[in-house]
């Protein structure tokens, strides 16, 4: 009969030897399984002496626990290789594109327009639209410029039908806010406009944004300030602006703005001024407790500034090659 | 306005370089928008006087002449018409590189040397004429250097100007303004009087002094007709961008530019009987002079005599009294009109002059007389010619009247956001021309005739601002308490929305509002009534019914350049209603062409049908939290018959869904399925503000149904009725399967219904929800016609 150390040894060597869990299954059975070598060296503990069987099976299941932990541990090191083959078969070239849909991409002039809300809003303006045809008062009468203004005729109005017409500016939102709301107001107009113009650098459909502020003591210096401020938000830089005396029938002092642009031209990017008495006035404010501004800017303009647009009339080709470029 | 600043500077010299005089201007509202140099490339041009003309011996046409450069005489072939002995002409010698690029070299023409070149004007750069040499004065002294002798180089600004600054239509306008923005000072405006010489008038007659309600006017007799516009004049009109013409209309055109008042010159000849301003008559015609036809309405005023009409008041002369080579007596005309009167009737009639711009812009009521005076003496010295007495009618309570204007120190300051030194404040008035005068702790400003602009107190507080200079104004932030009202959480957020659609794979484009009327009819299956009036073409002249066509426009466009997959839409307003009572809806429109996914590996590629473009537009309603929302089937112009929808929600048709008729696919050169959709932004999209339920901690449980329906009975019916059987515990109903095939009657389809039965307080059990189900197949039999399949 062979001793328990050379026993121990022999089961080692064949747990070793085990290829696959299979295998190493097998060898479990033959060493500790119920006919197993050393489950038949408890049996036989019987036929020994009294005496002696304490020591004898102590020695006897010493060797079986030894046999069983190093047999453990080889099943817990080839399944972990088996996992490990498992997921190196199924690895992926992640370099390949993802699956499904690619992405849209908004319009660079809905672009454009979201950032300016989106600056006059953290502001504190409120932001007010209006419709697209207008009667005659709220685009020029209310603004202060009447029948046969020499204003008139710069605006290449287009007409409908019994005197409406297509809003030449969104400036009659101002007279519509005001009777609507009263002042104080603090306020943008986002919106389509319309002149009977196309070339090269007009469009026959354009987008403004208008703004106004009416209270007691707004002057030229708040004015100057808050264009100041968007701009160097809207082009996340410092800005060199110049306000040069301009004139708009609804405003008075009115003044087009330039900014100083990298290659050190100035472009002119907006028009504002001080409200009008006149048109205070119409829209049932008193001019002499209440004093604003008003500006409008050129939606497409800014546009083209800050994304680089040569072409004013691309905004409207809907070319997706042009338009991708702007997700 | 355009003026050399030679002239600008008789008047005015603020002794500036031209580039920083320009940003003056342009800073205080006289926009300039082009410096050019004029006459820089006449270096080397010289007088030369002609001292001999012979025949060319070998060349007709040729001349062989001597010309004196001041020192050498040269011999010079010329082959010009009106070479005469004695002429001073611009004499380019050798070496000289003239404005058109030609470099002059001694040559021989015809055999004979030439050494220099007598120059037309075009050559020279001086103006189209290349008829003949130029000739100049015969008091230009012989062997100048032309440029310098002719005030070249000069510059020449060219302004924008704003429709309120009719003032400065003329060089003395702009030294006005010159004048109070540097400080420079400004040359008397005063004219000589001429006397007359005669008290010879022609009768005008005012009818109404509201039409005309000043006219000035003088008979100027026995004019030289050989005369010619003296040099001086001439370069300037034509570095004003004006063309010499006649003696008489240049000395016209040049009071013009010089004071802003048009003038008029008739051949008093040609007149017949009493001038009279008036309405044109209907029906009345005139030939102009420039040989166009008009036909002016009655609110034109017009120039009558006996014969009709011989001119447009303050747009254009008529033909038949115009000034010709022959005239030998005139009658200037310097009148003002009525600014209302003048404003659009020259555009009506297709016409655009330099007076009739001024006209509406508006005169100076207080410089026709002027005008007169300085016109009839350049007249005089040009053409000599005997003058008879200004005549000058005036209407004093027609004439537009400036009230004084009250400034207070307090608006000023209120409406700067700073107080400006009052010193400074009437400083910048008074530079302006206007009279001054403190007044407590303001000042009363008289206002002269020329600043008709000047109306209300604000203005001059803009004068004042412009003068002292926008730039110098402080910046500060306002800061006021303004309303935050409620911010709706109902309403749609239409940038949630597009970026919802953008995530889907949409490309947003912006299309015009306007399309052609056939298309609109086409899609909304209405004719046009916003239609414009004046559109800019057929293609844009009514207000679109919807975003469609502009988005298959575009769609179709891009799969012209090798798109194939193209996914667009579009946020903007659709036009509904007529001009009386205009409608204008929001709208979120939505075209998909092509296959649903890009070329990719990994996935087959199949085109984008109903379903899927349903599923963007379901995933929208999802992602705003609008409940509701039901599809029935309906007909459209342009869908493909059952597969076109009506969006509903709340009893209301939001919005249309479908695939394009193919045949309106083909018309828009479209191959493949076209999937659409237009919904009313606000209608389909606004949701109610969430409310938070308890969310329920016992199990579900699912009972499967498969009940076969008659084929017309929409699957949305079958959800619907078996959901209606148990509304407080089925949680979800929802369609798994939908089959039609073998063990299927012909007309009947196979939904399969799977039901999520759930209590809040409870576990549900199977018996409850076994007699869930049953209750829902009860109704579905009975309602549906529906059978079992078990």
């Amino acid at each position: 009969m062979q001793g328990l150390d050379e026993l121990v040894a022999q089961a080692t060597s064949d747990i070793e030897s085990a290829d696959d869990l299979p295998a190493l299954d097998a060898v479990r059975v033959a060493w500790l399984g119920k006919k197993g070598v050393l489950t038949e060296r408890l049996k036989a503990l019987g036929s020994l002496p009294p005496a002696e069987r304490p020591a004898a099976g102590q020695a006897i299941n010493g060797a079986k626990r030894t046999i069983q932990e190093r047999w453990e541990a080889r099943r817990r090191a080839l399944e972990q290789a088996e996992l490990e083959a498992k997921l190196a078969a199924d690895s992926v070239d992640v370099t390949l594109p993802g699956r499904g849909l690619g992405a849209g991409g908004r319009h660079p002039v809905t672009r454009a327009m979201a950032r300016i809300e989106r600056i006059f809003r953290d502001a504190g303006f409120g932001v007010r639209t209006g419709p697209d045809i207008e009667d005659d008062y709220h685009n020029f009468t209310a603004l202060n410029i009447p029948e046969n203004h020499p204003a008139r005729a710069l605006h290449d109005t287009f007409y409908l039908p019994g005197g409406m017409l297509l809003r030449t500016h969104t400036s009659p939102v101002q007279i519509r806010s005001m009777l609507q709301e009263g002042v104080p107001i603090r306020i943008i107009a986002p919106g389509r406009v319309y002149r009977c113009d196309s070339d090269q650098t007009h469009t026959p459909m354009f987008h403004q944004v208008e703004g106004l502020v009416v209270d007691r003591d707004i002057s030229m210096a708040n004015l100057k300030a808050v264009l100041h401020q968007f701009v160097e938000s809207f082009f996340e830089r410092d800005a060199k602006l110049r306000f040069r005396a301009s004139y708009f029938p609804f405003t008075e002092p009115s003044a087009e703005v330039d900014v100083m642009w990298e290659d050190g031209r100035w472009l002119e990017i907006l028009g504002c001024g001080m409200v009008h008495p006149n048109v205070l006035a119409n829209a049932g404010v008193d001019p002499e407790e209440f004093t604003g501004y008003a500006f409008g800017m050129g939606v497409e303009r800014l546009a083209m500034l800050r994304y680089g647009v040569r072409d004013l009339r691309t905004f409207f080709e809907n070319d997706l090659r042009f338009l991708q470029q702007f997700r | 306005m355009k003026f050399p600043l030679s002239w600008l500077r008789e008047w005015v010299d603020p002794g500036l370089p031209a580039e920083a005089l320009a940003e003056r201007l342009t800073m205080a509202g006289l926009e300039v928008k082009a410096i050019e140099v004029e006459g820089e490339a006449l270096s080397g041009v010289v007088v030369g006087e002609v001292l001999s003309v012979e025949r060319h011996p070998n060349a007709d046409r040729l001349h062989l002449c001597r010309v004196s450069d001041g020192e050498n005489e040269i011999q010079v072939v010329c082959g010009a018409p009106n070479l005469t002995v004695g002429m001073k002409s611009p004499l380019a010698l050798p070496g000289v590189r003239l404005p058109n690029g030609v470099k002059l070299r001694r040559s021989r023409i015809r055999g004979v040397e030439s050494n220099g070149m007598l120059c037309s004007a075009r050559e020279l750069g001086l103006g189209e004429d290349a008829g003949g040499i130029v000739r100049l004065p015969d008091d230009a002294p012989t062997g100048a250097d032309l440029a310098g002798w002719l005030g070249l180089p000069d510059t020449v600004l060219d302004i924008d100007l704003t429709p309120n600054r009719g003032d400065c239509f003329s060089v003395l306008g702009i030294a006005r303004d010159v004048a109070a923005l540097t400080g420079a000072a400004l040359k008397s405006v005063e004219v000589t009087p001429v006397a007359p010489m005669t008290d010879d008038v022609h009768p005008v007659t005012v009818a109404d002094p509201n039409v005309c309600p000043r006219f000035a006017g003088r008979v100027v007799r026995d004019i030289d007709p050989n005369a010619v516009t003296p040099l001086w004049m001439s370069e300037r009109l034509r570095r004003s961008g004006l063309r010499p013409i006649h003696p008489v209309v240049d000395v016209t055109n040049y009071v013009m530019l010089e004071l802003g008042q048009p003038l008029h010159a008739y051949d008093l000849d040609r007149v017949a009987g009493p001038i009279r301003p008036r309405f044109a008559s209907a029906g009345e015609k005139l030939t102009l002079l420039d040989g166009r036809e008009a036909a002016p309405g009655t609110d034109t005023i017009v120039i009558g005599d006996d014969s009709g009409p011989i001119g447009l008041a303050g747009i254009m002369g008529g033909e038949s009294t115009a000034v010709t080579p022959g005239t030998r007596n005139v009658f200037f005309e310097a009148a003002f009109w009525p600014p209302a009167l003048m404003a659009g009737r020259a555009r009506a009639l297709g016409l655009h002059t330099d007076a009739s711009l001024r006209f509406e812009r508006g005169v100076d009521p207080g410089g026709q007389a002027r005008a007169i005076e300085r016109a009839t003496g350049l007249l005089v010295a040009i053409a000599g010619g005997r003058p008879g007495p200004l005549v000058d009618l005036v209407a004093e309570d027609t004439l537009p009247r400036r009230a004084d204007i009250r400034l207070r120190r307090s608006r000023l300051a209120r409406v700067l956001g700073t107080d400006l030194d009052p010193g400074e404040v009437s400083g910048c008035l008074e530079r302006l021309g206007l009279g001054v005068e403190r007044d407590g702790d303001g000042w009363r400003v008289t206002v002269p005739s020329h600043r008709f602009d000047l109306e209300i107190e604000d203005d001059l507080v803009e004068e004042v601002a412009r003068v002292h200079g926008y730039d110098r104004l402080p910046e500060i932030t306002e800061t006021g308490r303004y309303p935050v009202p409620p911010l709706s959480e109902q309403r749609p957020d239409p940038r949630r929305i597009a970026d919802a659609l953008i995530a889907r794979d949409y490309q947003e484009v912006v299309t015009w509002s306007f399309i052609d009327p056939a298309t609109d009819r086409r899609f909304t299956g209405r004719d046009p009534e916003l239609v414009l009036e004046n559109p800019i073409s057929a293609e844009m002249s009514v207000m679109r019914g919807s975003l469609w066509p502009g988005l298959l426009r575009a769609a179709a466009a891009n799969l012209a350049r090798q798109q194939e997959r193209v996914r667009l839409f579009e946020i903007g307003k659709s036009y509904h209603g007529n001009a009386a009572g205009p409608i204008e809806i929001v709208r979120l429109a939505a075209v998909a062409v092509g296959p649903l996914w890009p070329e990719q590996w990994g996935a087959d590629t199949r085109s984008a049908d109903f379903f899927d473009i349903k599923a963007d537009l379901e995933a929208l309603f999802a992602f705003a939290g609008a409940t509701g929302v039901a599809f029935e089937a309906t007909g459209h112009p342009v869908l493909q018959p059952g597969q076109a929808a009506e969006v509903r929600r709340g009893g209301e048709r939001v919005g249309t869904i479908g695939k394009l008729h193919p045949a309106v696919a083909r018309e828009l050169d479209i191959a493949g399925d076209v999937l659409l959709f237009e919904v009313d932004l606000e209608a389909a999209f606004s949701a109610e503000v969430p409310r938070a339920r308890p969310v329920s901690r016992f199990p579900a449980i699912r009972r499967d149904i498969a009940v076969v329906v008659p084929e017309e009975v929409p699957a949305a019916q079958v959800v619907e009725v078996a959901s209606a059987a148990a509304p407080d515990i089925i949680r979800r109903a929802f369609i798994f399967d939908v089959y039609r095939g073998p063990g299927i009657e012909a007309g009947r389809k196979s939904v399969a219904l799977g039901l999520i039965l759930q209590e809040t307080s409870r576990t549900l059990t199977d018996a409850e929800a076994d007699s869930a189900r049953a209750a829902a197949v009860e109704r579905l039999e009975q309602q549906l016609a529906a059978t079992v399949r078990e």
